[in-house]
């Protein structure tokens, strides 16, 4: 009996030893970022100690001096800024997105495939080498500091990635419910409508949510095209270190307070994140 | 965001215009073959608008004497810039710069994303818990984590690497613990390092979809006929994970290559770390020069043709595999 039981339970001891590699590995990854949160929530002067204070008081200070208690309208504009350009882009991207991949996945047209590497191969050339120009196209038309602008700028930049996920996504429509729906006379407006965003929904949102990080993340492009009016939360966070000198807790307060929103979205939809990150190639 | 891959565009030209004539010839076919092609015509023609016409201005502007310090000496002059480019010695490094960053960081994310992901494919108490905490560091915004890396835990005065050393030689009663400055020390190990913690869950996450693939019965069979776990991995795992290896490493690469965020956070492009984007970038915001600005910029789009078609090439046998 007993030597029956043996090697399932040295399997089953042997997957407890994997999950706690699993769980130091994990711990190790976020140790970075728990560091980062414990920073934020300490005095400056427990923050700056080594070696570490685990045990000192917490305080909100960090956050509070970061809102700017003292220095006035603080860090919403470029917040306000940062959630406008990537939400309008992220819009925008859908919209020229979903049609663009029906028509590469549904109803191909001939050489749809050197269409889809023409979108690819946008995303593979580094965008400094397209930077100069449009900052002199942006300042000859008076768009510098137009948070519009970046609008533009971001749905180019993911443009080329929701096209190819959106596209994986639409093969999966079966083509009969497309067929049926066109002998019922349905024009493309209403199979659009009725059928293809309605059962590629949770593509879409995979799309979306890629998008939306890419376009909050950006800076190179946000640092050199945005000013005063138009600051995106990754510029205000660089600028907040050099014109104040160091302090770490609220260095690390705006840190956790600009990754917030992507934190929290990625964390709600992780398998959506999955999902579109492998290009939909996983179901 | 900017260019052409020109290989692929001039195929797609050459064929559109065998397609137009064609389309002349055929008469009424003519309107359905628009109609078919109407609802891509937006995105291609917004795509086209944005990222190719600046190229070209890119490439125009290459062969111009223009400095925006000095505005009477605009004009034409050939092939100076490109001269320059290839005579700096300073732009030939931070090519070699970026391919050792690039190569170092991709190769190494997707080495321990692998790992990872083989370890978060088997059963264990707490699974999605651990499967989000290591997502987290491909959610914090890059410039942040740059921050981080630089301010909380490579600084030698207060950082927490130094901090935990002097706990542990405290712990052994030692006064005098080591405290490297891990940035001057070695600048594109700790650029590297900080990139690899954040892109070690995207490679993860993809691979990990790769795993949860899998057909479970092949795996099975292999263990009845007595394959142990290294012969599984080796000729039934790693093969079904080729295409999304290679997927992982392709995204990874076009990301990576592009990082401008640590690069100008960690080290501000010093001590040997600036990689191609941050030159071009001080080139053209700090010293103004935008002629050479341009010129660097095209080689670096030419440079990344090259690399690009083959990726291309590679990802044509995926799409192959998949009509087929």
């Amino acid at each position: 009996m007993s030597a029956v039981a043996a090697p399932g339970a040295r399997r089953r001891r042997s997957a407890s030893l994997w999950g706690l590699v699993a769980w130091a590995a994990a711990l190790l990854f976020v140790a970075p970022i728990a560091w980062m949160v414990l920073t934020s929530l300490h005095s400056e002067t427990d923050a700056a100690t080594n070696p570490p204070s685990l045990g000192a008081g917490l305080t909100l200070d960090g956050y509070r001096e970061f809102f700017g208690a003292a220095t006035g309208a603080g860090p919403w504009p470029a917040l306000v800024n940062s959630l406008t350009a990537s939400l309008a882009s992220t819009l925008l991207v859908l919209a020229l997105a979903i049609p663009a991949a029906y028509t590469l996945s549904i109803r191909p047209v001939r050489k749809w495939s050197d269409v889809l590497f023409f979108f690819l191969s946008t995303k593979m050339l580094p965008a400094v080498a397209g930077l100069l120009p449009v900052y002199l196209v942006a300042q000859n038309l008076g768009l510098l500091d137009n948070v519009w602008l970046m609008v533009l700028l971001y749905t180019s930049m993911n443009l080329p990635i929701a096209v190819w996920m959106m596209r994986s996504f639409l093969a999966e429509i079966p083509v009969a419910i497309l067929e049926a729906a066109a002998i019922d006379g349905a024009g493309l407006p209403a199979v659009f409508r009725r059928i293809v965003i309605p059962v590629s929904a949770p593509g879409i949102a995979a799309t979306s949510l890629i998008c939306f990080i890419f376009s909050w993340n950006e800076m190179l492009f946000a640092r050199v095209l945005t000013g005063v009016r138009s600051v995106t939360a990754p510029v205000f966070l660089t600028s907040f270190v050099t014109s104040q000198g160091l302090f770490l807790a609220k260095v690390c307060a705006a840190a956790v307070v600009v990754s917030l929103p992507v934190l929290v979205a990625g964390f709600a939809a992780q398998d959506r994140l999955v999902q579109g990150l492998s290009l939909g190639a996983v179901k | 965001m900017t260019g052409t891959s020109s290989a692929v565009t001039e195929e797609v030209r050459g064929r559109a215009s065998v397609r137009a004539v064609a389309a002349r010839t055929a008469g009424p076919g003519r309107a359905a073959a628009w109609a078919r092609r109407a609802p891509l015509m937006p995105a291609l023609v917004f795509m086209v608008v944005v990222t190719q016409l600046p190229f070209v201005a890119t490439l125009v502007i290459s062969f111009m004497d223009w400095n925006a310090l000095y505005p009477d000496r605009r004009g034409f002059t050939g092939l100076t810039n490109y001269a320059d480019v290839f005579g700096d010695a300073d732009l030939r490094a931070s090519v070699l710069t970026t391919v050792w960053l690039t190569a170092g960081v991709v190769l190494v994310s997707l080495v321990l994303g692998l790992g990872l992901a083989l370890l978060l494919d088997r059963r264990f108490r707490g699974r999605g818990l651990v499967r989000t905490l290591l997502i987290a560091p491909f959610l914090v915004v890059p410039v942040a984590s740059a921050l981080l890396w630089k301010h909380a835990l490579y600084n030698p005065e207060y950082g927490l690497f130094n901090g935990a050393l002097t706990w542990l030689w405290q712990l052994f009663g030692s006064e005098r613990p080591p405290q490297p400055d891990w940035i001057t020390s070695m600048p594109l190990g700790a650029v590297g390092a900080s990139l690899v913690w954040q892109w070690t869950p995207f490679m993860m996450l993809i691979l990990l979809a790769g795993l949860q693939s899998r057909s479970t019965e092949a795996v099975e069979a292999a263990r009845v006929d007595g394959a142990n776990a290294w012969q599984v991995f080796r000729f039934l795992t790693l093969p079904h994970l080729r295409r999304y290896l290679e997927l992982a490493a392709l995204l990874g690469s076009v990301y990576v290559v592009q990082n401008f965020d640590a690069v100008f956070t960690l080290t501000s492009g010093g001590l040997g770390t600036a990689n191609l984007p941050y030159t071009i970038y001080e080139s053209f915001y700090k010293a103004h020069d935008y002629g050479r600005a341009s010129a660097a910029g095209v080689v670096v789009v030419a440079g990344t043709i090259v690399v690009a078609t083959l990726a291309l090439r590679l990802v044509s046998t995926l799409l192959k595999e998949e009509s087929s």
